[in-house]
């Protein structure tokens, strides 16, 4: 039974309620750092706990708390990423449904950590309800000296404001969320300058995921030492995952990520396993951006190693052989699932979302999704797939933010693993439009091609 | 002529405030939404030059905005707008069969609204529900575990609302 530090309260009754979440322990967190401790302190506990950025990046927390610019007079913000968008991705706003004060605690101490007096959730605008949750909570936490001014007596005052996105994956991506805030179009900013430098109203800015804030409460209350002794290495704490696609147990779990991800998979505490005793076909293990693998690449790595669920086992062998953490959206494909159908819902989605600033990705990801819509109903060409592996690496890394990445990955991971599929489509039209191809006959991990 | 009421003028005054002074551009989505939501479920040219006007900024700054995200509607919609996922994982759980059968049972094609106003059937892009496959979004909540059977169930608790409401 894994550690549960998030989520370990989230079914007591009433727990959405002030009162309840108050007697099961809630708010210890802001009394110890406002009453005990100073906003370096504060930081210093998050570095300890080596927690890592829960949307997707990995990045350090305590570090990039620590790059917030402090000129004299110019107010700081403090932003919370709520902007859940990712394919597979469902994680945050259970934690936000079930136990929001979780969050609203764990802003108000991160606030007082980076000097924020007003603090934005930024949350996706079809989590229309949670926005009444979260609201909700705030007023109530308003109400119980939590928040407002003054907050217990410390002399630090703090506001937290929620505001609804409309509808754009590319908001996720911190600096297009600025935008958005601001009241324009979602386009990424050109870094430097960085957030933490000049962010929302050309003010100092940090900018973090749900799970990350709420992951500061644990760690002021446990402190950051213990805390960094759950997890494996650089993988510390707790990680939310959301369990989706052919399993029979879908829904978001909280690991210590020392399990493995066969485990995972199959044991009933999590996913339970595939539905009608089907076979594993294929998994994205992070949020529909990284690299799919194979069912032999997934449980193992390359070397033949067991393959956990953390950061550094899921990157295990780069993209030639691994994929990553990413956001924790674990989508789990079953042996009757096509990979190039797949594969083109996600070059839609990719189109579809991105904000048509550069070219690479505005007319790659459309470029994308008619080859792949091509080979799909079985109008490809065998050279389609060398076209489609040379425009993904024509995106990647030519963007001003990763979407361009986010949107060539799952294209090359399909190809590199699974190109026997993709040419059985073209050699086989119609065929390909009466069944799909089955399990795969894996390509060696040892000789595939890096691009 | 398009105009809130004292109340939507009051939530709009709540919206405006929470930004720093002449920041109120920053108010824009969330302005938005309520209008829409206060002019028929979607954003004529008079609706977005009024809300430019109330927050005194540019109307080509509110067009811009209105085109980008995809929530805003630029076109009447239905009273009833399903708005059915289908992205990669719920792909995987049968959304082509749930989207087709919606079509079919209500004679449109995504994208189209039936010819009595009542239903828009549009296909969107993950709405983070992947765990409860498939799903739409139906008003301000989601509606989950979809099968032709629970869609039936849907369209005939929308009659029955609108037959209530009128």
């Amino acid at each position: 039974m894994s550690k549960k530090l998030l989520l370990e309260k989230a079914h007591v009754e009433g727990i959405r309620y002030f009162d309840v979440y108050r007697r099961e322990g809630g708010y210890r967190s802001v009394e110890k750092a406002l009453k005990e401790m100073s906003p370096e302190a504060i930081v210093e506990e998050v570095k300890k706990s080596g927690l890592r950025g829960r949307g997707g990046a990995g990045f350090p927390a305590g570090m990039k708390w620590s790059f917030i610019a402090k000129p004299e007079g110019v107010p700081r913000h403090l932003v919370c990423n709520a902007d859940e968008s990712e394919p597979g991705t469902f994680k945050d706003r259970y934690l936000m449904e079930f136990i929001p004060h979780l969050l609203i605690e764990g802003l108000i101490v991160s606030s007082f950590a980076l000097g924020s007096n007003d603090t934005y959730i930024y949350i996706r605008g079809e989590y229309a309800w949670i926005v009444d949750i979260l609201e909700q909570a705030i007023t109530e936490a308003k109400n119980n000296g939590f928040l407002g001014k003054n907050i217990l007596g410390s002399g630090f005052d703090c506001d937290i404001h929620v505001q609804r996105g409309a509808g754009a994956y590319i908001c996720g991506e911190e600096t297009a969320l600025i935008e958005s805030l601001e009241g324009k179009r979602g386009n990424p900013r050109i870094k430097p300058p960085f957030p933490a430098v000049k962010g929302v109203w050309d003010r100092p800015t940090v900018v973090n995921n749900v799970e990350t804030l709420a992951a500061v409460v644990p760690i002021i209350n446990m402190g950051g030492d213990e805390y960094a002794k759950i997890g494996v290495g650089r993988s510390t704490g707790t990680k939310l995952i959301s369990a989706c696609g052919n399993i029979n147990k879908p829904g978001v779990y909280e690991i210590d990520m020392t399990i493995s991800v066969e485990e995972f998979i199959y044991s009933d505490e999590y996913c339970g396993g595939i539905p009608n005793g089907k076979k594993l076909k294929a998994c994205i293990p992070g949020g529909s951006s990284v690299p799919i693998l194979p069912a032999n690449l997934l449980l193992k790595t390359a070397k033949g190693e067991t393959r956990y669920m953390n950061y550094e086992s899921l990157a295990d062998g780069g993209f030639a052989s691994g994929s990553m953490m990413g956001s924790g959206g674990f989508i789990v494909l079953d042996e009757d699932q096509c990979v190039v159908r797949h594969t083109l819902s996600l070059a839609r989605f990719y189109r579809h979302e991105s904000c048509g600033q550069c070219s690479p990705c505005r007319e790659g990801t459309g470029w994308m999704e008619k080859i792949l819509k091509n080979i799909e109903y079985g109008n490809g060409k065998m050279s389609d797939i060398d076209l489609l592996w040379d425009i993904q690496r024509k995106i990647e890394g030519n963007t001003i933010c990763p979407l361009g990445d986010a949107a060539a990955w799952p294209v090359a991971a399909a190809i590199r693993h699974f190109r026997d599929e993709f040419e059985w489509h073209v050699l086989n039209p119609e065929e390909s439009q009466e069944r799909n191809y089955g399990l795969a006959h894996y390509a060696d991990p040892i000789h595939v091609p890096v691009g | 002529m398009v105009k809130f009421s004292e109340e939507q003028m009051t939530e709009f005054k709540r919206l405006v405030a929470r930004y720093p002074e002449g920041k109120q551009k920053s108010a824009l989505l969330p302005v938005l939404h309520l209008a829409q939501d206060s002019f028929g479920g979607w954003l004529s040219a008079e609706t977005m030059d009024y809300v430019a006007e109330l927050l005194q900024i540019t109307p080509i700054e509110v067009y811009e905005v209105a085109t980008f995200y995809s929530m805003y509607n630029l076109k009447p919609v239905g009273k009833y707008m399903f708005e059915v996922c289908q992205t990669g994982p719920c792909m995987l759980r049968g959304s082509d069969d749930i989207i087709a059968y919606i079509g079919e049972k209500l004679g449109i094609k995504p994208g189209e609204t039936t010819a009595d106003g009542m239903f828009t059937l549009k296909t969107v892009e993950c709405l983070g529900a992947c765990g409860y496959a498939p799903m739409m979004q139906l008003g301000k909540h989601y509606r989950e575990h979809l099968t032709k059977e629970k869609v039936d169930a849907i369209i005939d608790e929308c009659r029955k609302t609108a037959a209530s409401l009128n």
